[in-house]
């Protein structure tokens, strides 16, 4: 009678890994899945970039003197046959992707004269563009760029950033500090999320299903300590919600290098240390208890599996709203009380080690407080099994 | 010779609020109402105790109390001498207990199950075999001891309930309508058992509405109506020479008719 939360532990494991679609809805399915999606999208952009034909710019009265540098831009320049009229009227009409551009006849020889010395309007060059084209609108933003800065450079008083020899840096964050910087962005919220999801599955069908189905309360006859049944409950769904999450989390890392497309950057998943992946682990498991255990109370105090599954609705919007303030508030005003926050201490400790700044007292502060939090989340269930009016109550 | 009352209740009452839906489906405007109602009553060892009564009586929850499954608004009730409001975890290592209400997993097997709940009550590993060997031939569970609770029928479900309540080889049996779904056989393969296990020493409480099963085992008997205890005693003492269903009839009258 010694060890009866073993007991409880062995058996939920029976349940949990005896049923296929149990396993393969809440472990395997959500790390695959992120993979093929996130892979997926990433190879759609990268198809999109590589498939896309150039654009079409139909140039009246191209100048000379920027012929050259008109023609190192990702465009198809065409200089003869046109019909102006033709050209503009149907990029009005329809969805167009072409960009129509006219030089004044003597563009050349006006750009010559100097400011000062001008005695008519500067020469105006017109470009028409459909604003509904991505394509149209975009080669217009080039275009009118390309040429300002030409402009610029041709009455230079001063350049920024402009020389370009061997070697030389401007934006002095190295390539990884990216990749961490949108990893740390990315991976914490939609960490918590999965996290979350996997909890919704798995708890009220442990607690909230064996009220429902009658098969709790025959555990209760038996002289089985409910602090005992407490405990092997809320440690059993952790152990299943922190493989989904870890599973959302093997599947995350594995395919956003793949989504934002690290490996042209140079950069792969080995942007992290051993020390930073447990560091994680931590994270995530004392995150997973924490929100066990207050599903645990929830499932408790509802009748059946869909009564559970309401009441946790509220409870993640909650979630959801804590999980998304460290987005809102900066790093560096955030007092370290904040860290005594649950959930909110979980997606601020992943942003930090995922962005490779570790502090060692948020995280342990985070770890404890979230430990404490859910000792006291097992003692309220302890209560609850013990009480008649929550375990029988119709 | 003085009898050993290894089972003594002494004045519970339960009082259970009804909800609105309640309310509506018993057609009434009570906020609670009265359970179990100040009941007393004894026990001795090795002796099938019956309560006997009509639907609603109060007898599933008289004994949801003795198994210390919900605790009593007033009174106590001892079980060899342990309190069940006091002492619920011991009173528990010393029953089995059987009601409709405890469902045993659909995703088990009856052998997982009964091995489960024998670890539960830490029983040794031989004692555990030999015993479920024991149970399972004479209730003929072996046929079906490894398919899924789910997949069995409703008689099957109730042998493997009952087998799993006596994992432990409880001294103290309360059984809720034992007999209640199951066929002839299987109903007479169950009597014959209580009364075995009467022989062996063991102190039986069960309830029922079926006076032939009364007959047929008790040795005592207390009779319930609207929660309380109208009589109480050996089987010989309440007929009064009728027989047990018209004695019944008359008692109903005189507590329903002394009611209105
Ligand atoms: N949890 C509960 N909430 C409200 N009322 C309840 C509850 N449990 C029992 N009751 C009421 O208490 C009364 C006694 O019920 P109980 O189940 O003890 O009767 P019983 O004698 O076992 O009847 P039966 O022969 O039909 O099984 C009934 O009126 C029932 O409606
Ligand atoms: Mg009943």
């Amino acid at each position: 009678m010694k060890n009866n939360t073993w007991n409880i532990i062995k058996k939920e494991c029976s349940r949990f890994f005896g049923d296929r679609t149990m396993v393969i809805t809440t472990i395997i399915m959500p790390g695959l899945l992120i993979y093929l999606i996130y892979s997926m999208m990433g190879d759609f952009f990268m198809k999109q970039k590589e498939n896309a034909a150039p654009t079409k710019v139909y140039v009246e009265n191209l100048s000379d003197s920027l012929k050259p540098l008109l023609s190192t831009l990702p465009f198809e320049m065409i200089t003869e046959n046109l019909n102006g009229e033709n050209l503009k009227s149907d990029l009005s009409k329809k969805e167009q992707d072409y960009i129509y551009m006219v030089f004044p006849d003597d563009f050349d020889s006006l750009v010559s004269i100097s400011p000062s010395e001008r005695t008519e309007l500067a020469p105006n060059v017109q470009i028409y563009y459909n604003s509904t084209s991505d394509k149209s609108k975009e080669a217009y933003n080039v275009l009118s760029e390309v040429l300002g800065q030409w402009e610029d450079s041709n009455y230079n008083l001063f350049d920024i950033n402009k020389i370009e020899k061997e070697g030389q840096v401007y934006d002095l964050a190295s390539t990884e500090d990216v990749v961490r910087g949108l990893f740390s962005e990315l991976i914490p919220f939609l960490l918590l999320m999965m996290i979350f999801s996997g909890c919704m599955s798995i708890v009220p069908t442990s607690i909230a299903g064996e009220k429902e189905r009658g098969t709790l309360a025959t555990l209760l006859v038996t002289p089985l300590k409910r602090s005992e049944l407490a405990l092997g409950k809320v440690l059993s769904v952790t152990f299943f919600t922190v493989l989904s999450g870890l599973s959302a989390f093997l599947g995350m890392m594995l395919s956003l290098p793949k989504l934002i497309h690290a490996d042209e950057m140079g950069v792969d998943a080995a942007i992290y240390t051993t020390n930073d992946y447990v560091a994680l682990l931590v994270i995530i498991l004392c995150t997973v208890i924490i929100l066990t255990s207050a599903a645990s109370i929830i499932s408790a105090k509802a009748n059946s599996i869909k009564a559970a599954s309401s009441l946790m609705l509220p409870f993640m919007l909650v979630i959801l709203f804590i999980g998304l303030t460290p987005m809102m508030l900066e790093t560096s005003d955030s007092s370290i009380a904040l860290f005594l926050i649950p959930v909110y201490n979980s997606v601020q400790s992943m942003t930090q080690i995922l962005g490779h700044e570790i502090n060692i007292i948020p995280i342990i502060l985070t770890v404890v407080s979230n430990f404490l939090y859910s000792v006291l989340c097992i003692w309220i269930l302890t209560k609850m099994f013990n009480s008649e009016r929550v375990m029988f109550s119709k | 010779m003085e009898q050993e009352q290894l089972i003594c209740v002494e004045g519970v009452t339960k009082t259970f609020r009804l909800s609105r839906k309640q309310q509506k489906s018993e057609n009434t405007l009570k906020k609670e109402i009265v359970a179990v109602n100040n009941l007393s009553f004894t026990a001795n060892r090795g002796e099938i105790f019956g309560l006997l009564g009509p639907n609603g009586a109060g007898k599933t929850t008289t004994l949801r109390m003795l198994a210390t499954l919900i605790a009593p608004d007033s009174g106590d009730a001892f079980i060899d001498g342990l309190s069940v409001v006091n002492t619920p975890e011991k009173v528990r290592a010393k029953i089995g207990f059987l009601t409709s209400e405890l469902k045993l997993e659909d995703f088990f097997t009856p052998n997982y199950i009964y091995d489960f709940f024998s670890n539960l009550y830490g029983i040794d590993k031989e004692v555990a075999m030999a015993r479920k060997k024991a149970l399972f031939e004479r209730f003929g569970i072996q046929k079906f001891a490894e398919v899924k609770i789910a997949n069995l029928s409703t008689g099957m479900k109730q042998k493997s309930s009952l087998v799993v309540s006596l994992v432990h080889d409880p001294d103290i049996i309360i059984f809720d309508e034992p007999t209640n779904g199951l066929d002839v056989l299987t109903a007479r393969t169950v009597t014959d058992y209580l009364q075995e296990l009467r022989d062996a020493g063991k102190t039986i409480i069960l309830s029922t509405h079926i006076f032939s099963l009364v007959e047929k085992l008790c040795d005592r008997v207390g009779i319930i109506i609207n929660g309380q205890m109208t009589n109480c005693g050996t089987l010989a003492e309440i007929c009064d020479g009728k027989s047990l269903e018209d004695r019944f009839f008359e008692i109903y009258k005189e507590k329903i008719g002394g009611q209105e």
